[in-house]
């Protein structure tokens, strides 16, 4: 922790990806691993080509400017942002300038901290736009795939009101759930559909901003937090050594190979964007009524799904964090509750054994096989006593290492707790008739032998015997003896 | 038969008089002759083959397309190194209007490169010489389209308009130039050159013409959102020539010969020119008043449009790198390409506007220029809007007199005279139909009168139009070399 008293600002770029098309263009709004096959003259920037607003776009970002608290304004007005780059076919992007133009303008959001904390984000604007191209730098060549070029892209800019990297990954966490939830993008950072600039600042006391420096394109969350920290131990470091006026007004990259934060241009050479109003798109009047109708639509929010699954269901604070905190991994949830699951049963799984899984198979829930009506075969199968919880563990393994249903498995390899009375009443008198010494020495005080007995049992049966069941029957026998 | 009107034409082509194919071959020899003589055409598509006859007036007749409309499968070059060999794989939405109706394009026009520029001088395959005489220009940018319409290649060719683009060069040709209300012809495919005040049009010998061929080429368009739904107007079933009662005002300041310390004798025939003009209106029941507008204002309108097109036009042509289009430039970075691309593909004229237009949209000069342009091409059009409260329409002279040589040896420039050189500008400030026609001779070269109206009244504008050309003798000339 720097001793000094520590500013951020954030600016999240999302892409929406869940349109049909293109912020601004009739070509095709996926993402694909194939280059250039979702293009349009418009997105090539071919002459004559003109922009067209796609009115869901702008519904998305009213919804997002609703739930952000920030004014919306009577028009929709669009800007050009002039600047030469490979990955820019038109040579400008379509944007929102001035922030009282914006979609979004101010406006806040409060956020809960993983210990039930609050704290509250200042929002200067939020903005509709579209996105660039994606360039590939090879040795001694760059490609141009133009998928990405007119995908629509919000971008959210805070004031510098953060103080921690922990709060800026809890508040950018909790912004791509909404991005999630509202079903405007699936916000995945793999398919780059985030992004972040960072600024940066320290003080030596809470009331004046320090020298801000900006970090951009950090491309995941992880990366925001060691920007962060980077950024704040490089300052604080100068300031220690009295050097703080080296610690310049700049722009700065995040170098992922070096883990640290590189210079790109100084205060100085900041690119002139010589923003103007965008001449082919009129401002387009925003009917009120149209407005209410979308915030009316607005769906049910993590932080409402969260309270929803402490106070219904009876999750902890902690659980009911984590689940919320994707919605794909929400709705798995609801879905095993819908199937019949205990709450707590499922949530158990999902935040240990199933995030586990995903964690370091890298993987998301959607790709998951067990899909909840297969992690339904198990818990049901607990609960039938058919299996114990240790057996469920065996077959939520080896369900996943051979793709098979949880039934099959169970069928296929016979796990299941033997508790035929009569089957394992031969087997615990077998186990008996064979120790004779042991149980001597049980009778004669040494009563932690019966877990010797268990443990026998439990061979004979290969683990299969219910344990409840084994241990009335020994207690029976033993009293027999 | 290539001096015939469409409604003419059509007639001859309906009672088999002539075939769609002869009227293309005719039209496709004529190319080849005003080619060689005025340099008109960047194409001539000489595989051009006759369309079936039906009852729509356009079917079956050849037509022009300015180079700046994309057309699918022909070579648009806009009259630029940078495209001059780009072949698109769309076609402009006015000219697939146009052509649903049957009929021909036969080539595609040579313009000033991308539209800047009022001469016919600056396109990548040389300078446009007037047909009524060779050692002068047509006017731009439309001056390949004007040109050959004019020496009756065809009875009309497409245009853009900017600045003044369709309706000088008509002027200078001695034939019709109309460009409607913003936004009624979609820009869907027409190379930009500055957005908020680009409009297509068409060049034509006579108003019926401009009314038939408007007609089909306007209409909303899902893909320009300045495009609006104009199916309600009929511009050529409603041509009427009855303007009794009708109000027109023109500026006094730019037509009162006392307001000019020295005017060129030329200008002041052309002035005289225009009064005559208006007295035939009046004969036809118009009441035509001198209007005062602002001297400051009428000052400002020339510096107004190059602030706000060539910003426009700066940001617009940012896309001609060379990249995905165009030829690829020479160099080891994508910087040194593009600047390559760059250098190598614009005339100096077209570089000189990209300089201002980038100066005055710095963000340290943006208030002083383009906000305040922009603030003056709102007062400016208010001026005029608060004038169509009590008139029909603006009426004004194009242009300080006949067509200058091209080496511009015979003009006298002085700032005086700018109002009257631009001041059809206003009609692409305020987005106003506005048409120019022939209104007679001076020195043996042909003069303009230019009509302009409120947004969306297209209609009287090309009534009035319509009439006034009915009282004159310019109607359907095809140039004749006058030296």
């Amino acid at each position: 922790m720097s001793k000094y008293y520590v500013t951020i600002g954030l600016e999240m770029h999302c892409e929406g990806s869940l349109t049909n098309t293109k912020a601004f263009s009739s070509g095709k709004n996926e993402y694909t691993e194939e280059p250039n096959c979702n293009v349009s003259p418009v997105d090539m920037a071919f002459p004559g080509i003109l922009p067209v607003v796609n009115k869901k776009c702008v519904e998305q970002a009213i919804m997002l400017s609703t739930i952000l608290h920030a004014r919306i304004p009577e028009y929709m007005y669009f800007e050009r942002k002039n600047y030469y780059y490979p990955d820019l076919p038109k040579g400008y992007q379509i944007t929102q300038n001035p922030p009282e133009e914006c979609v979004g303008n101010g406006g806040y959001i409060d956020i809960e901290r993983a210990d039930g904390s609050t704290f509250r984000v200042d929002i200067d604007n939020l903005h509709l736009e579209e996105d660039a191209a994606q360039l590939t730098h090879l040795y001694d060549t760059s490609t141009i795939n133009y998928n990405r070029a007119g995908v629509p892209l919000f971008e959210l800019v805070t004031t510098p009101c953060l103080h921690s990297a922990d709060d800026a990954i809890t508040y950018l966490e909790y912004i791509r759930a909404i991005y999630q939830y509202c079903g405007i993008s699936e916000a995945d950072s793999k398919k780059g559909q985030i992004r972040c600039d960072v600024n940066v600042s320290i003080s030596d006391d809470p009331n004046t901003l320090g020298t801000k420096v900006e970090i951009k394109n950090v491309n995941s969350f992880s990366s925001v937090r060691d920007a962060i920290n980077y950024e704040i131990e490089r300052q604080s470091d100068l300031k220690d050594q009295g050097r703080y006026d080296e610690v310049e007004q700049e722009t700065r990259r995040w170098d992922e190979s070096t883990m640290s934060t590189v210079h790109m241009r100084s205060k100085v050479d900041a690119i002139d964007y010589k923003y103007f109003v965008e001449p082919n798109i009129p401002r387009i009047k925003l009917d009120p009524n149209w407005i209410k109708e979308i915030q009316v639509n607005i769906p049910e929010l993590p932080y409402e799904r969260k309270e929803k699954y402490m106070n219904e269901f009876g999750l902890s604070a902690y659980d009911a964090g984590i689940i919320i905190k994707e919605k794909p991994t929400a709705d798995y949830f609801e879905k095993c509750v819908e199937l019949g699951m205990d709450p707590k049963t499922a949530a158990n799984w999902l935040c240990t054994q199933i995030l586990g899984y995903l964690y370091q198979e890298d993987i998301s829930i959607n790709e998951f096989y067990l899909t909840p009506e297969l992690m339904n075969q198990i818990t049901t199968a607990i609960k039938d006593g058919v299996i114990s919880s240790k057996q469920a563990k065996e077959v939520f393994a080896k369900s996943l290492e051979e793709k098979e249903e949880p039934n099959t498995i169970m069928d296929k390899y016979s796990i299941k707790q033997m508790d035929n009375d009569s089957e394992l009443l031969d087997i615990v008198i077998k186990v008996l008739d064979n120790s004779p010494e042991q149980i001597k020495q049980y009778k004669g005080g040494l009563t932690n032998l019966f877990n010797y007995f268990v443990g026998q049992v439990m061979k004979e049966t290969k683990g299969q015997a219910n344990p409840v069941k084994l241990k009335e029957l020994l207690d029976q026998e033993l009293a027999k003896r | 038969m290539m001096n015939k009107t469409i409604v003419e034409l059509h007639e001859e082509l309906k009672n088999n008089k002539v075939t769609s194919d002869e009227l293309v071959k005719e039209s496709l020899e004529k190319s080849h002759e005003v080619q060689e003589k005025c340099n008109a055409f960047v194409t001539i598509l000489d595989d051009a083959k006759g369309s079936n006859v039906t009852d729509d007036l356009l079917s079956g007749i050849p037509f022009g397309i300015k180079d700046n409309y994309s057309t699918k499968g022909i070579l648009s070059t806009g009259s630029s190194n940078t495209l001059k060999d780009y072949v698109p794989f769309f076609t402009a939405t006015a000219i697939e209007n146009l052509m649903s109706h049957g009929c021909i394009p036969v080539n595609k026009t040579c313009m000033d490169e991308f539209g800047m520029g009022g001469t016919g001088t600056t396109g990548h395959t040389g300078v446009q010489k007037n047909p009524w005489d060779l050692t002068r220009m047509c006017a731009g940018s439309s001056s390949g389209s004007a040109a050959a319409v004019a020496a009756g290649v065809y009875p009309f060719a497409t245009g853009s308009d900017t600045g003044d683009s369709i309706r000088k060069p008509a002027a200078f040709c001695g034939i019709v130039g109309y460009k409607p209300t913003y936004g009624m012809i979609s820009r869907y495919g027409l190379f930009p050159f500055a957005s908020s005040l680009d409009t297509c049009g068409v060049l034509t010998r006579c108003v019926e013409d401009a009314a038939i061929v408007v007609d089909a080429m306007k209409g909303k368009d899902p893909k320009d959102m300045t495009s609006w739904d104009s199916s309600n107007i009929n511009l050529y079933k409603d041509l009427s020539k009855d303007i009794n009662g009708k109000k027109l005002f023109y500026i006094k300041e730019i037509v009162d010969k006392s307001n000019y310390k020295n005017l060129p004798e030329e200008t002041e025939k052309h002035l005289d020119n225009f009064m005559t003009t208006l007295d035939k209106l009046k004969e036809l029941g118009v009441e035509v008043d001198a209007v005062s507008i602002d001297q400051k204002l009428l000052n400002a309108i020339a510096s107004t449009y190059v602030v706000i097109s060539c910003a426009e036009a700066t940001s617009n042509m940012s896309n001609l790198t060379g990249f995905s289009f165009g030829p690829r430039g020479e160099g080891n970075s994508y910087q040194e390409q593009m600047k390559d691309h760059r250098t190598k593909g614009f005339s100096s004229l077209i570089k000189r506007r990209f300089v201002i237009g980038s100066y005055v949209l710095q963000a340290c000069n943006q208030d002083r220029y383009f906000k305040n342009a922009q603030r003056a091409r709102r007062l400016i059009v208010d001026a005029i809007k608060e004038q169509f409260k009590k008139y029909d329409a603006l009426i004004m002279p194009v242009g300080t007199g006949h067509a200058p040589k091209l080496d511009n040896t015979d003009k006298v420039t002085d700032d005086e005279l700018t109002p009257l050189d631009e001041h059809l500008q206003i009609g692409n400030f305020g987005g106003f139909p506005s048409i120019t026609i022939p209104n007679g001779f001076i020195d043996g070269l042909p003069v303009g009168i230019n009509i302009t109206g409120n947004c969306y009244d297209d209609q009287n504008v090309l009534n009035i139009a319509y009439a006034l050309e009915s009282s004159m003798d310019y109607k359907n000339q095809i140039a004749k070399e006058v030296k």
